[in-house]
């Protein structure tokens, strides 16, 4: 079999499989650290002992499920006590309850969400309406 | 093996049967996982509702006092635009004229002019904001008549600025953080831009056992608040001892704020 212009066709290949492949040797050896959240806020660092709202697997990878329904109970169904497995009570509130204890969001929620590739990092269509804590970092 | 058309028919019966079970299992298995319940100190009602005493307001006031209105602003984060065209506001003032359009006469409109009457969501029984919502964002709560806004759900089509005939409405032209010209409130959140928003007869107060900030600040006690289900409450006997008003009635909307003039 006899392949027309080979030559070009190559050559063409082989600058097409250059261009696609650009983003892996632009992260070449570019090692991201993983995130690294902090909890060293003040209220935190006060508690006896230092758990979430829900154990800490289920917080991490359900977090936003758990603000998806607390949304939805206060805003629609006029809840706003969350009962806890262990029967803990909280105030269902993003601005006043889960940023008491992580009043650090610069350091945690968005450490997380920059490394995972959220928009700009920040959950921003959040952070538009409610008041993210003030750092003074 | 074989098996016959008959046998095949009669098993496939016993499991569809055993799938209808599936739901009564999933309702007792539910029982005992974490649940969210109403804050024990909330005030609860059946039916909120606003008596507005105009005469208390103009006759024990201070002249342009605006102390309800300045109270819910603050408390709600809402911005001082400062251009009639954009203005945000939960609670405001209008002339005789603008608020009780067609109950005027040339003699009160001249009695009560210069005189402020005070401005709010009616929070209607038969709503017509409600029901042009495309998205549900603002819904009537059935447990207490309140028209709430979920602004996570608003997509600004501004249907509901239509639809409301008395104006309660307000939408978001710009980012309204930068003129919000009262001490940040940190436990409210603000809108954002291209968003619509309005009074929500302080829900997330009520929820806390407070009376409405606007109910609150006025130090004449011209607004009053309470339970129209309940025979015993304020509105209630207010509304037994006193000719009342209601804005455009002839609208059929069931305004749930009344008017002593
Ligand atoms: C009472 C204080 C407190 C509240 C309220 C709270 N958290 Fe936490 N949170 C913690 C602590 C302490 C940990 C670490 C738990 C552990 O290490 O077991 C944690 C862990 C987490 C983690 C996992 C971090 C990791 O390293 O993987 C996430 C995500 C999180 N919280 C989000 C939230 C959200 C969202 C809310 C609100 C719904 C919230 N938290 C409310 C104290 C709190
Ligand atoms: C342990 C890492 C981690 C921490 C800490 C963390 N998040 Fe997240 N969060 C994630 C990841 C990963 C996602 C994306 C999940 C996905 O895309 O499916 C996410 C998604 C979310 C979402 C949904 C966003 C969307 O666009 O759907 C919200 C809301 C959110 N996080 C809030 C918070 C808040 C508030 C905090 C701080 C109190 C926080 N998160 C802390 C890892 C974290
Ligand atoms: C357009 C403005 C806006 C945006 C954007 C927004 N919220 Fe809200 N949110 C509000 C308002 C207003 C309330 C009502 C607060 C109240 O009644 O106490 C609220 C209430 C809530 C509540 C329950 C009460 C509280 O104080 O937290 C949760 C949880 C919540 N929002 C989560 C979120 C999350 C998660 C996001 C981002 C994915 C988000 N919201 C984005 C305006 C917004």
């Amino acid at each position: 079999m006899k392949i027309y212009d080979a030559r070009y066709v190559l050559i063409g290949l082989a600058i097409f499989v250059g261009l696609f492949t650009i983003p892996f040797w632009y992260n070449m050896g570019r090692a991201v650290p993983p995130p690294d959240p902090k909890l060293d806020t003040p209220v935190i660092q006060q508690m006896a002992v230092k758990q979430c709202v829900l154990p800490l697997a289920e917080i991490r990878t359900g977090h936003m499920q758990l603000l998806n329904d607390w949304r939805t109970w206060v805003v629609r169904d006029g809840l706003r006590t969350y009962v806890a497995a262990d029967g803990k009570t909280y105030n269902m509130s993003l601005q006043n309850t889960c940023m008491d204890c992580h009043s650090n969001k610069t350091q945690f929620c968005d450490q997380c969400h920059i490394y995972a590739g959220l928009e700009a990092g920040t959950v921003p269509y959040c952070w538009t309406c409610h008041i993210a804590p003030k750092e003074n970092q | 093996m074989e098996t016959s058309r008959r046998n095949f028919l009669k098993i496939s019966g016993v499991c569809a049967l055993g799938l209808t079970a599936l739901p009564v299992a999933d309702v007792f298995g539910e029982s005992d996982l974490p649940k969210a319940i109403k804050n024990p100190q909330a005030l609860t009602g059946q039916h909120w509702a606003m008596v507005v005493d105009m005469k208390k307001c103009w006759e024990k006031g201070k002249e342009g006092c605006k102390d309800c209105i300045l109270a819910c602003h603050a408390v709600h984060n809402v911005p001082d635009i400062g251009s009639i065209k954009e203005e945000i506001k939960w609670i405001w003032t209008n002339h005789y004229e603008n608020v009780f359009p067609g109950q005027e006469n040339e003699y009160n409109v001249k009695n009560l002019e210069g005189r402020p009457f005070i401005a709010l969501c009616n929070h209607c029984t038969n709503p017509p904001c409600v029901r042009v919502c495309p998205t549900q964002a603002t819904f009537k709560r059935p447990e207490d008549g309140i028209v709430m806004m979920d602004f996570h759900r608003c997509i600004g089509c501004r249907y509901c600025m239509a639809g409301c005939p008395y104006g309660a409405r307000s939408f978001n032209w710009r980012d309204p953080r930068p003129f919000i010209k009262t001490e940040l409130n940190m436990r409210f959140p603000t809108r954002e831009r291209g968003v619509v928003e309005k009074c929500n007869f302080c829900a997330e107060r009520l929820a806390e056992g407070l009376l409405p900030a606007c109910v609150e600040a006025c130090k004449v006690g011209a607004l009053s608040f309470g339970d129209l289900a309940d025979p015993n409450s304020v509105v209630r006997k207010l509304l037994a001892s006193h000719f009342t008003m209601r804005r455009k009635p002839e609208l059929g909307t069931q305004p749930n704020v009344y008017y002593i003039v």
